[in-house]
This record gives C-alpha cells, sequence and structure tokens, in this order.
C-alpha cells in the first residue's frame, strides 16, 4: 500500500510535469488521462470506488471533449506565445523548483490537515503546484485549460479526503466538463474567427 | 411548488427554449418580460406562507432536497428575489438595442438562476462552485463564436476559478476553528485562504488586472451584466461567511483588512481611471472603485454595514447599464474607443454621450446622480472611524470625477463650427434617456426603495443585528 502510494506521487509528478514540458497535443492528452488514473487511485483512498470512478470517468470525458475539438482543428501555431520561455530546458528547471517548494512545504500542510497521509498531499500539491506553473507559462486557450484541469485534479483528490458528499462530487464533476466544453469553445471560437 | 423550482429551476429552464430564438426583439421582451414577472412573484407571493386568493390556496414550500443537501429560500430572501430578478430584467430589456439579446437572455437566465442558487444552497459553502459553473457559463456569453479569445477572458477564466478552491479549504479550516476557538494560528489560516478566495473572486487589488484587458476584449454591455451580477452575489457570499463564523464577525483586523482593501481599490480605481484615455478600460476602473465601496460599506459597524451594502446594489446596476449601453453604441460607430477617435461625438450621438457622462459621474458620487447618497452616507460612516480613511475616500472620488470630466471635455470637443448632426438610434436613446432619468430619480428622491431594501438585512441571522 505505502510503496504503491509513493509510486502514484512519482507517477502525478511524472504526468504533470510532461504536460509543462512536452508540446505535442496529443501525448498531453494521453498524460492528462493517466493522470486522471492518478487522481482516481487517491480519491480512491477516502470514497468508495463507485463514487471514486467519477473523477475517472469525468475526467476522461473530458480529455474526449478536448481530444475531439483538437483533432477537428488544424494545427495551431504557438504565435500567441512567442513572448514567453520556450525552452524545454527552462521548463524543466521551473518544474523542478515547484516540486522542491512542494516537497519542502508537504509535511507542513500535513500537520494543518492531519490524517491524509503524506502520499496524498504530495501528490495533489504537485498536481496543484504544476498546474499553476503550467498557467503562468501559457496564454494559449488549449494549454490554459490542460492548466486549469490540473490545477482542479489536485484540489479535487485533498478535498475528497476532506469532503464525501454525493452533491460536491456531482458539482466538481460538472465544473470539470464545463471546463473542457469552454475550452472546446475556445479554441473553435479562435480557429473560426481564423476561417472569416 | 417550491421556491427554488420558481426562482432557481424555473429561469434556468426557460434559458434552454430561449437559445432557439433568432429573434432579438422578441428574445428581449420575452426574457425582460419572464424576469419582471419573476420579480413581481417574489414581491407578492410570501415563501412558506400559505396565501388565499377567494377560494383558492397557494403556498410555496422554501426548500427541495437535491442528492442529501437542500436549495432553500427562506421568506426573508424574497426582497432580494425581487430586487435580483427586476434589475435582471432591465439588462434583459435593453438587450435589443445593444445587440446582445441572443447571448445575454439564455446565458443570462442560466448565470442569475444559478447565483440565486448559490445564495439557496446548504451548506452554503458550496455556493462556491455555483459560482464556479455560473463562471464557465460567462465565457460563451462574452465570447461570441466567431471571436479569438484575448488574454483577458483567460485571464477572467483563470482567476475566477483558482477563487472556488480556496473558499472551500477554508470552510473546512472554519469549521475546524468552530471546534476549537481558541487555536490562534488555524483561524489566521484560515482567514488567510478565505481572503485569497475572496481576492481571486472579486478581483481585489492586486488580482484585477484582467478587468481592464477583458473590457478592451468584448461587448461593454455583456461585461456590464457581469460586472454588476458576480461582484453583488460573491459579496451576499462573502456576508454569509461573516453571519454564520461569530469569531469572524467580531474580529477587528477583518475589519481593517475589508477597509485597506477597499480603499486601495477605490484609490487605484479612482487614479486609474483619471489617466485612462480607453472608454471601456475606464468602466472597468469604475467598476474596481465600486467593488471597493462594498468592500468599505462591510468594513462600517455592523449595524450600518449590512444595510450600506445593500443600498448599493441598485445605483450600481444602474450606473452600470446606463455606461454599458452607450459604450456598446459608441463602440458601433467608433472602435477602439480611445481618446482620439471619439472626440466630437457628443454632436452626434448626444443623448449616448449624455448617459456616458452621468453613469460616469454617478458611480463618483456626483450630487444629484444615483450614486451620491449612498457614497455620502459611506463617507460619514468612514469619517467616524479614520479621517485618513476618508481622506483616501475622496481621493479615490476625485479620480473617478476627473475621469469623467476628462471623457465630457473629450465628447463635446469638436472642430469650432461643427453642427449637430443627429444620427441616434431611436430604441437606444429612449432607453439610455430612460435609464438617465432612473439615474436621478434615484439620486433625488434615494429613499424610493427603502420598503423593501428595509428587509433585506433579515436574510442574515446575526450580522446587522
Amino acid at each position: 500500500m505505502t510503496t504503491l502510494a509513493w509510486i502514484v506521487v512519482g507517477f502525478t509528478l511524472a504526468t504533470s510535469a510532461g504536460l509543462i514540458i512536452i508540446r505535442d497535443w496529443r501525448l498531453e492528452l494521453g498524460l492528462l488521462g493517466l493522470q486522471y488514473v492518478g487522481v482516481f487511485w487517491l480519491t480512491n483512498q477516502y470514497w468508495p470506488i463507485s463514487m471514486a470512478a467519477i473523477k475517472l470517468v469525468t475526467g476522461w470525458m473530458a480529455i474526449a471533449i478536448l481530444g475531439i475539438t483538437r483533432l477537428n482543428l488544424k494545427d495551431v501555431d504557438d504565435e500567441s506565445e512567442q513572448f514567453w520561455p520556450q525552452g524545454r530546458l527552462f521548463r524543466i528547471f521551473a518544474a523542478g523548483i515547484v516540486t522542491v517548494i512542494v516537497i519542502t512545504a508537504s509535511p507542513r500542510v500535513e500537520v494543518i490537515i492531519p490524517g491524509i497521509g503524506l502520499p496524498v498531499i504530495y501528490s495533489s500539491l504537485i498536481l496543484m503546484g504544476l498546474g499553476m506553473l503550467h498557467l503562468g507559462m501559457t496564454a494559449q486557450p488549449f494549454r490554459v485549460i490542460l492548466g486549469l484541469l490540473t490545477v482542479l485534479s489536485g484540489f479535487e483528490a485533498l478535498y475528497a479526503a476532506l469532503e464525501s458528499s454525493i452533491l460536491v462530487a456531482a458539482m466538481l464533476s460538472t465544473v470539470s466538463l464545463g471546463m473542457a466544453l469552454v475550452g472546446a469553445y475556445l479554441l473553435s471560437a479562435r480557429i473560426l474567427e481564423e476561417n472569416e | 411548488m417550491s421556491a427554488p423550482l420558481v426562482w432557481i429551476i424555473l429561469p434556468a429552464t426557460l434559458a434552454i427554449p430561449a437559445m432557439l430564438i433568432n429573434n432579438q426583439r422578441i428574445l428581449s421582451v420575452l426574457g425582460g418580460s419572464l424576469a419582471i414577472l419573476l420579480a413581481l412573484l417574489a414581491l407578492i407571493i410570501p415563501i412558506d406562507q400559505a396565501l388565499q386568493i377567494g377560494n383558492f390556496s397557494l403556498k410555496i414550500a422554501p426548500a427541495i432536497q437535491i442528492l442529501g443537501r437542500r436549495l432553500i429560500l427562506v421568506p426573508a430572501d424574497g426582497p432580494l428575489l425581487a430586487i435580483f430578478y427586476g434589475l435582471v430584467a432591465m439588462w434583459f430589456f435593453g438587450g435589443e438595442v445593444t445587440g446582445t439579446a441572443h447571448r445575454l437572455v439564455p446565458f443570462g437566465f442560466m448565470i442569475a438562476a444559478l447565483l440565486v442558487a448559490s445564495i439557496a444552497v446548504e451548506p452554503f459553502l458550496y455556493a462556491a462552485i455555483l459560482i464556479e459553473i455560473a463562471v464557465l457559463l460567462a465565457v460563451p456569453l462574452l465570447l461570441p463564436l466567431n471571436q479569438a479569445p484575448g488574454p483577458g477572458v483567460m485571464r477572467f477564466l483563470i482567476y475566477q476559478t483558482l477563487g472556488m478552491p480556496f473558499i472551500l479549504f477554508a470552510g473546512w479550516f472554519l469549521a475546524g476553528v468552530e471546534a476549537s476557538p481558541g487555536d490562534l494560528e488555524l483561524a489566521v489560516q484560515s482567514a488567510t485562504i478565505l481572503g485569497f478566495g475572496f481576492a481571486f473572486l472579486l478581483a481585489v487589488f492586486p488580482l484585477y488586472t484582467w478587468l481592464p484587458m477583458l473590457a478592451e476584449e468584448v461587448s461593454p454591455y455583456i461585461l456590464g451584466f457581469l460586472f454588476w451580477v458576480l461582484p453583488t452575489i460573491t459579496i451576499i457570499f462573502g456576508m454569509g461567511f461573516l453571519d454564520r463564523y461569530a469569531w469572524l464577525r467580531t474580529s477587528e483586523q477583518l475589519g481593517q483588512i475589508l477597509s485597506l482593501s477597499g480603499l486601495l481599490m477605490i484609490v487605484t480605481g479612482g487614479l486609474f481611471s483619471a489617466f485612462q484615455r480607453q472608454l471601456s478600460r475606464q468602466m472597468a476602473y469604475a467598476v474596481i472603485a465600486e467593488t471597493g465601496f462594498s468592500l468599505l460599506a462591510l468594513s462600517l459597524p455592523p449595524d450600518k454595514a449590512v444595510e450600506t451594502v445593500f443600498l448599493l446594489i441598485i445605483p450600481r446596476s444602474l450606473a452600470l447599464l446606463v455606461w454599458a449601453m452607450s459604450l456598446t453604441q459608441m463602440k458601433e460607430k467608433v472602435n477602439p474607443l480611445r481618446f482620439r477617435f471619439v472626440q466630437g461625438l457628443a454632436r452626434i450621438h448626444p443623448i449616448t454621450a449624455a448617459g456616458l457622462i452621468l453613469a460616469h459621474f454617478s458611480v463618483a458620487g456626483f450630487p444629484l446622480l444615483a450614486g451620491f447618497p449612498i457614497r455620502l452616507a459611506l463617507w460619514e460612516g468612514l469619517a467616524s472611524q479614520s479621517l485618513g480613511a476618508a481622506f483616501w475616500f475622496l481621493v479615490g472620488i476625485l479620480g473617478l470625477l476627473t475621469g469623467a470630466t476628462r471623457t465630457l471635455a473629450v465628447l463635446v470637443m469638436a472642430p469650432e463650427g461643427t453642427g449637430w448632426e443627429l444620427q441616434e438610434r431611436w430604441g437606444s436613446g429612449i432607453m439610455i434617456g430612460l435609464g438617465v432619468i432612473g439615474l436621478f430619480i434615484l439620486g433625488i428622491f434615494p429613499q424610493i426603495f427603502r420598503p423593501i431594501m428595509a428587509n433585506l438585512p433579515a436574510m442574515f441571522e446575526h450580522l446587522g443585528k
């Protein structure tokens, strides 16, 4: 159990850092899909499997929405990102810094929210931290939505330990799906303007 | 029949057929009329009391159950529902002349229903998620499908979304503080997290950079609607926290923080407005100052705070409505709305220009206009607490007045000998004219809504008592 928990920590770190480093939308969506498997495992520590599965199904549905939209669009160039730091090394370095901050802060968070377990705290803070980093490094609608979904999934993993209401689970799933739909809308809006 | 069914589920359901109507006029009139009907129902039919009409008896139950939790609208919520849907109706009626009805009415109904649900949901903490869903719906409302999203829209989405996790975590911490009131460290941590949540949601200084950016990118009318509806309900949600937690309500530090953030927003909003040359951005800075007024009102002594916050709602909505409608009319002729492009526009669009200027002066608290009585009351309350704070309040007001005066100067600055060449549209002219009359009526007779407003503090069990 404990070894598996630490494997999940490494897994969420790899997927969320991969989302920052990789610039191929297919791989990014694949990593997000794997990330939701990690979130499912984390949620399952506190919720019954039937409820925890909501996170997985919702996450994969969100990915399907984004994937189908992106698939129907021609390749979008990264014009809007030309002023942002672009180097892969820089992004790895930034992700490393955030990871170090999370490793330093997590034991303190465990004191504030006792009884959750360090692996869950590490995983959710890594997701939230790297999601925030992602948001700070991009202005592209597709990547902003990936960043927001990462932050939300980190939050949901931690909040599941504190709140087990079915209504909250339903509403948070609505938020994740809504976010993906908004992402699809923003992607389509951009392309439609270019076509006009 | 239950109250949440009438004021939450019904408007949300009506939004779906509204999406199928293409005619702007029909949509605007229909949406406005339905919102007026909901407002009248809230005013006439008491919740949880039998209403006898001849042999017919009608009773609206206050609550419905959803997945083990409740949506509850108590009788004390009636006046707020009436005011809220009444103001929503005003915005919907203006949808046709601004050409936004096809987006404003359906999405506006959904957002209004979700925001009412955020007041009604129990535990009240879940309101944060409902506000987030409303924010997600605001994106297609803000952005037509043929317009690429700019950085303002993206930042709006990011900042508003980040508010939700903070507030939900804060709710959990606050429950801990309730259980062990002596734990000062936990109290500070929970208040800080809560503060971050509301700072994101209300775009408190310095997290408001997206507001002027967004103002340049999207329709001023849609923006005006959202800038009125989202902060208003968020403030009421925030008051729910103060009502629920005694230690938060009685904390001296919280009053100081609210006062400081409010003043920072008024001063920065006012000063940026004074130096701004883009009319849409000026409205955004005025909105920042408006949120500052609400925060400042909350920092007043508890007996005055609640009443003052509620008294800000109608003048804010009316001024923003007139301002946003005037800006939308101008944007049809001139885009971008920079000073050098709108010079002398008052000769061509006198009613639109008058609406823009008077709404700006109203937000600045100019005498005889809607914003004046409440700004005066706020200033008086502030002066009794701290003369320094009253001085900075004046600085912010002067900034807003300077911005309004500069706009006035630019709009009438036509080359010598230029004649009047009226190109005003009748529909918009009448709507703006009615709004301006409303601004004067509220300024001269501020007590006109007193009978409805007087009962609003009853929404809260402890706050303001």
